[in-house]
């Protein structure tokens, strides 16, 4: 099955952040005494550093959202703590002993009923301001020259990425620019999926017919996991992503290389991996700028050589995976969209030569 | 009394026996078992399709299931368990013991009843015919549009789905609009509303819920089989449909189904800790206003599920509020167990223990579901496995656990023998662990970042050993489950004797004996209060439980048993699946409809 990816993690990013150490609540006393967290506790603290913990944010939008988020959680465990205490307390204390006579017939208590149902209501209008005040700011959605603007567009089962001028067409890995407002305009080819990077900008669904934004400011380079999260058949799995955030000189120099049409092939083996995608079956569902192979229904290749990933980041863009990957897509990535073979080892070695030469 | 004179024969109360007996049952005792046994059959298949689920999850990369078997796994573990496990579980106590409960004879319309329970039968059974024949469903109990459209599920499965829920959807109508009509005329004298057992209430707001919340989805159901099969577009954006509008109608349907699944058990847990605790519910008429504010404010809530569609800041905000304002009434609910518990005598035996844990549980269930009632922390929240650990500790740590609380309260009652106590804790203490084993570690796991419903999972993103709890677990839930399966065949034949009340009960089912005689009554009790039983001096709670005292003879009338609904349910679900296999059968069906239905209305009073 899916191969595991060594996805590399932004080298040295992650300062010891003091104020999350703080308030984990994991490492509180309350907590720790409830028998039903304690298993998970040593767990959950060493998750953080997982590649799409949503307690990590890198973003200014997923820091409001932890800030938030952890703002509830606060709230549910206080009330955790004292409701599940009372039950637990009221379970050992008023257990039934021998030669009891009839407990008191209590029927309620009208101004406890009141007392009860005003509590509940302060702590959810303690949630329910900051909320609301998230959700607008969640739909402020940024604009001006200094917006980087980005067509996110889901596919049965990989995600394509349009940079503003339309010449920059690529799949799974998203490249952005760290400290730079960034905007992703979200939608689908077919089915709905859903755009999740849980370190950089939570998620939003991606629907056939609408347009769904995201937008965040990237704190620090890095290389971000994320994938689909609306379920969208057979490959939902594996429809995996990856954000890149480099730095404004190593973004612009992406740019520029991605913005060119394809590189023409020198090598005769190269040269004949050419013939044999631009004239085969390939160029009918990929595109290659620069070339006839103007296909819609798979990832744009222009610059495929550039990107870290195959098949919607099921495995690492290497010379051996791509064999396995032309030989049989279906073995691979069993019900993905493209249902051809390139059977022939040496045809494979050309198209691969091919392939290498698109960076 | 109001009971339909117009329906009842002179049967005098001799048990019937025999197959043909129980297909032509009117009974709704009976009723109430088949809905019982069906649903716990479902709840097994249902289980055995989550156990293939996690070991497939169980490390990463594993080829237990292919991705397509794992899809129509998942999504037949969900369909089942809403549609065919917990809802009949809860119809079977619903049929059994509301009747008894309100001291009824019979439901107001006990062939209609009889037409329910058939209906839902065959409704079930088609939906899981499509495992054979080309596939089962596989886009998710939900099953968001486009991805049920034609043009990506070219496959029959997402007609055996919808087919398969309309159906059943005409068994709860008809149940539904029956046990309104039960529970509001056929009350015993003096059994006011304010004096309905909270089982009773909690079941009359279910009904409630049954009967305006399910013609959305059969809207639903029907633009979509229009979309497959007419070539409509209502839900193909290119065409100028919309894939939201399914969202829309599903969840307004989807979110009061909720309730309908919850609030039985909410009744159940209510009416059992009293019993244990020997003092009446503590606020009870803040318990069913509760249960009736969560009624109401559960139609007002649905969009919550669809916070990451980008609906706007709005409306976003509205459905927020909205959702945790209903938080409040269950809050209510939750604490007015406490008090009941609170100065009490409580005495743990088995229905007891899952009627706390069920508390317990739902506590955190309801606290994950504050969590994402607020859309921001939902946009890291929804679709992840964060959302699985919620719902599984409000549908199996409530649901299940409350109906577990009820069937070893109940039980007694319907097999006049008693459960074995050992093998009850057993059941217990697995289960609680199992259950807490399996959906605990979810929490992390999808805050870790894990979406749901994959089918594979990558190594080095820290899921590893949380799903392997997870998938033990699971492994313990089902072992529990088998104490239970062996607790009751064992005890059925061998257990203790029950005798009326043998809990010290005080409400009406608990009054004769057990199993109840056809008549249930032999005279209509007279009732004076919330808990009849435990009036005066023969307090049940003092005295010891007398054996069981013999049926009297009884000369009641009582509804001839009739085929007509087994036929005319026949005829209903023919006439779907003709949706499925080809439109002849749908004539046919709708020729044996008619006649079924005509045969029944015709059919000789007595
Ligand atoms: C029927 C349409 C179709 C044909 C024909 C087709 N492909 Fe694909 N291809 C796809 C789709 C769809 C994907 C994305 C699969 C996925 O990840 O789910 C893809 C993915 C790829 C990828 C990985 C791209 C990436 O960024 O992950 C490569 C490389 C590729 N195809 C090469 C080829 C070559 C070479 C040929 C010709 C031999 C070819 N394809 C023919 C549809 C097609
Ligand atoms: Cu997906
Ligand atoms: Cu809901």
């Amino acid at each position: 099955m899916a191969p595991p990816l060594d996805h590399e993690r932004a080298a040295g990013s992650a300062p010891v952040d003091v104020r999350k150490v703080q308030m984990n609540p994991f490492r509180n006393g309350a907590v720790r005494a409830s028998l039903v967290l304690l298993p998970a506790v040593v767990l959950l603290s060493a998750c953080s550093t997982d590649p799409q913990n949503v307690f990590d944010p890198r973003s200014d939008f997923t820091r409001m959202i932890a800030d938030l988020f952890w703002q509830i959680i606060w709230a549910a465990v206080v009330v955790f703590v004292l409701v599940q205490g009372a039950l637990v307390y009221a379970i050992i204390r008023y257990r039934r002993r021998a030669n009891q006579g009839l407990p008191p017939q209590v029927h309620g208590n009208t101004r406890l009923e009141v007392a009860w149902t005003i509590a509940p209501a302060l702590v959810l209008a303690w949630i329910a301001v900051p909320t609301v005040q998230t959700i607008f700011r969640t739909y402020e959605v940024p604009s001006g020259p200094d917006v980087l603007t980005i067509e996110v567009i889901g596919h049965q089962y990989w995600w394509e990425y349009r940079y503003p001028g339309g010449n920059v067409v690529t799949a799974t890995d998203l490249h952005v620019p760290v400290g730079r407002r960034v905007v992703l305009r979200i939608t689908s080819a077919d089915v709905i999926h859903s755009y999740w990077v849980p370190k950089l900008a939570a998620k939003r669904d991606a629907i056939p017919g609408h347009v769904n934004t995201l937008w965040f400011t990237a704190e620090q380079t890095g290389v971000y996991e994320g994938q689909c999260a609306e379920f969208c058949s057979l490959q939902h799995a594996n429809m995996r992503l990856r954000v890149f955030v480099d730095d404004q000189p190593t973004f612009d120099q992406w740019l520029r290389t991605n913005a060119q049409p394809a590189a023409t092939p020198t090598s005769p083996e190269a040269q004949r991996g050419s013939q044999l995608v631009l004239q085969g079956t390939c160029a009918g569902c990929h595109a290659i700028n620069g070339t006839n192979a103007r296909g819609q229904i798979g990832p744009n290749l222009t610059h495929f050589a550039s990107r870290s990933t195959i098949g919607g980041g099921i495995m690492p863009n290497t010379p051996e995976n791509l064999d396995r990957w032309l030989e049989n897509p279906q073995a691979i990535k069993p019900g993905n969209l493209m249902n051809v073979v390139v059977a022939n080892p040496q045809d494979r070695q050309a198209t691969i030569a091919y392939l290498q030469t698109l960076r | 009394m109001t009971v339909n004179v117009g329906q009842l024969g002179h049967a005098v109360a001799a048990k019937p026996t025999g197959l043909w007996s129980w297909l032509t049952t009117v009974d709704h005792k009976r009723i109430g078992i088949l809905y019982g046994v069906t649903a716990f059959i479902f709840f097994l298949i249902g289980g055995i399709e989550a156990l293939l689920v996690r070991m497939q999850l169980f490390v990463p990369g594993a080829t237990v299931l292919t991705p397509d078997q794992y899809n129509q796994l998942f999504t037949m573990h969900g369909t089942t368990m809403v549609f065919l496990a917990i809802m009949p579980l809860n119809a079977a106590f619903l049929n059994y013991f509301v009747p008894l409960m309100i001291g009824a004879r019979d439901v107001a319309f006990p062939r209609l009843n009889a037409f329910s329970y058939w209906v839902f039968l065959f409704g079930g059974l088609l939906m899981n015919l499509s495992f054979v024949i080309g596939g089962a469903p596989d886009f998710g109990w939900f099953g968001y549009a486009p991805l049920t459209e034609r043009q990506f599920s070219p496959e029959l499965r997402a007609d055996f789905w919808a087919i398969g829920l309309q159906v059943l959807g005409i068994a709860s109508l008809a149940a539904s609009f029956n046990f309104i009509v039960t529970i509001i005329n056929m009350r015993a004298p003096g059994m006011t509303l304010m004096r309905m057992p909270p089982f009773v209430w909690m079941q009359f707001v279910t009904q409630w819920l049954l009967a305006l919340a399910l013609p959305p989805i059969a809207v639903a159901l029907i633009l979509l089989i229009f979309d497959r099969h007419f070539s409509t577009n209502f839900y193909l954006s290119e065409w100028g449909g919309d894939p939201i509008l399914w969202q829309h109608l599903f969840w307004i349907f989807g979110h009061p189904e909720v309730y309908i699944l919850i609030l039985p058990a909410f009744g159940m847990v209510s009416d059992i800790l009293p019993t244990f605790a020997r003092k009446p519910l503590f606020g009870y008429t803040f318990v069913v206003y509760s249960g009736i504010a969560i009624g109401f404010l559960g139609f007002i809530v649905w969009a919550h599920h669809m916070f990451a569609t980008g609906m706007g800041p709005v409306a976003d905000s509205a459905f927020a509020i909205a959702t945790m304002l209903i938080a409040i009434p269950t809050g209510v609910k939750i604490f007015n167990w406490i008090g009941t518990l609170w100065l009490g005598q409580t005495a743990y035996k088995t229905p007891a223990l899952f009627a706390v844990a069920f508390i317990a549980m739902f506590i955190i269930g309801g606290l994950s579901g504050v969590m994402h009632a607020s859309p921001p922390a939902d946009l890291q929240q929804t679709d992840s496995y964060f959302i699985v650990a919620h719902f599984h500790y409000v549908l199996f740590g409530g649901a299940i656990f409350g109906i577990t609380a009820g069937a070893y309260y109940w039980l007694p009652k319907i097999l006049g023998r008693m459960l074995n106590e050992r093998l009850g804790q057993i059941h217990f203490w697995l289960m609680l662990i199992g259950f807490n084993l399996t959906f605990f570690p979810m929490h992390f796991v999808g805050l870790n970042g894990m979406p749901r419903r994959t089918y594979t999972y990558p190594a080095g993103f820290g899921w590893e050993l949380m799903n392997q709890l997870e998938t033990i677990g699971a492994f313990i839930i089902a072992i529990s489950f088998l104490f239970f399966i062996y607790n009751v065949l064992v005890s059925m034949r061998s257990g203790a004797i029950a005798g009326n009340n043998p809990w010290g009960a005080g409400t009406l089912e608990w009054s004769i004996p057990s199993p109840p005689p056809v008549y249930n009554f032999a005279t209509l009790p007279v009732v004076r209060s919330l808990y009849p039983l435990w009036d005066g001096p023969n307090d049940s709670r003092l005295t010891t439980p007398a054996a069981s005292t013999t049926p009297e003879e009884a000369h009641v009338h009582l509804p001839n048993p009739s085929y007509w609904p087994l036929v005319t349910a026949f005829g209903v679900t023919l006439a779907g699946a003709g949706i499925i296999f080809g439109f002849v059968l749908t004539g046919i069906g709708i020729l044996i409809l008619l006649a079924g239905a005509y045969s029944w209305a015709l059919e000789p009073a007595s």
